[in-house]
């Protein structure tokens, strides 16, 4: 992966397929650090699944017997000295999955983040009916953005429809630029 | 600066629309978008869709969405095109450029590119 933003994409679209119906998406910048969570209330693991999560031949996937999406994220924040956490319940039920990647910003392996305005405005296109909220703090200041927000303005109409995926990426883009935060300088 | 005002406006223009998009969609485009078609290089082809149906006025009868892993991750980004009463085409090794020809030809046009479908690069 060219960017952390496309294994958040990656990532997030399991807690998608553990029918949660909130997902949280939260990064937190520091100057050297970048702290990378994924919530969600969906189904959750076992404790098996949830050991066997970072290992790249456990997947649930039915096509091949090969799961590389966890064991990417934590490769990607191992190789700058980082880790990743997950922990996991499926009961209580519904005890849903946090899954945590932490990363030396100025370690000379760490991937950029790249376009994070895509990976969450595609996010929300491809689940539109789960709740998002996504969250990023920087130095600069922060830029969020709730789906129950918009949906309380939007009424009945979705948010798959391409209007509003334009808005969210305006308004996401716009967002970063207000706090100066150069989208680019993570290419 | 975007504000839910804006977003209200939207509203106020697509509650017609809404109604007459349900039961529509004759054409669906499914995006594989599992680990493999990330790292392939799907996003971009997805937001090339997403975005070429809505500038060519399709969306009344095209829908976009996204789908796991389709099992041919070596020929990624993979797209397939569901039609009723037609038989599934299978794009392979999408761009957003690709994706654009798709949306003229095919989408529009109703011709299969038949250089970019998997069974032209599997013979």
């Amino acid at each position: 992966m060219k960017e952390l933003s496309l294994n958040i994409l990656d990532i997030a679209q399991n807690s998608v397929k553990a029918k949660a119906s909130c997902i949280e998406i939260n990064l937190d910048e520091t100057d050297s650090t970048l702290s990378i969570s994924i919530k969600d209330d969906g189904c959750g693991m076992t404790s098996e699944q949830t050991a066997n999560v970072t290992d790249p031949f456990f997947t649930t996937r039915t096509t091949r017997n090969v799961g590389l999406g966890v064991p990417l994220l934590k490769l990607a924040a191992e190789q700058t000295g980082g880790e990743l956490n997950i922990s996991s319940s499926v009961s209580p039920e519904n005890h849903g999955t946090v899954i945590e990647a932490v990363f030396n910003k100025n370690h000379i392996d760490f991937t950029p983040l790249g376009d994070i305005v895509s990976t969450v405005t595609l996010l929300i296109q491809g689940a539109p009916d789960t709740e998002w909220k996504f969250t990023h703090r920087t130095g600069e200041g922060v830029v969020s953005l709730d789906t129950a927000e918009l949906r309380e303005v939007l009424g009945d109409v979705p948010l798959d429809s391409y209007e509003v995926v334009r808005w969210m990426e305006d308004y996401l883009r716009e967002g970063y630029s207000d706090i100066n935060y150069n989208l680019k300088q993570s290419e | 600066m975007k504000s839910l005002e804006e977003l209200a406006a939207i509203r106020d223009r697509m509650k017609d629309k809404v109604v007459l998009r349900e039961g529509n969609g004759q054409i669906r485009v499914v995006v594989g978008m599992a680990t493999c078609g990330i790292a392939a290089g799907a996003r971009p082809v997805l937001n090339a869709f997403v975005e070429g149906v809505s500038k060519e006025n399709l969306s009344d009868k095209v829908t976009v969405s996204q789908t796991g892993c389709i099992g041919v991750c070596q020929f990624e980004p993979v797209v397939e095109v569901f039609e009723a009463g037609k038989e599934k085409v299978t794009y392979i090794k999408m761009t957003p450029e690709k994706a654009a020809e798709v949306i003229e030809k095919h989408l529009k046009g109703g011709n299969v590119i038949t250089e970019y479908t998997i069974g032209n690069a599997i013979s």
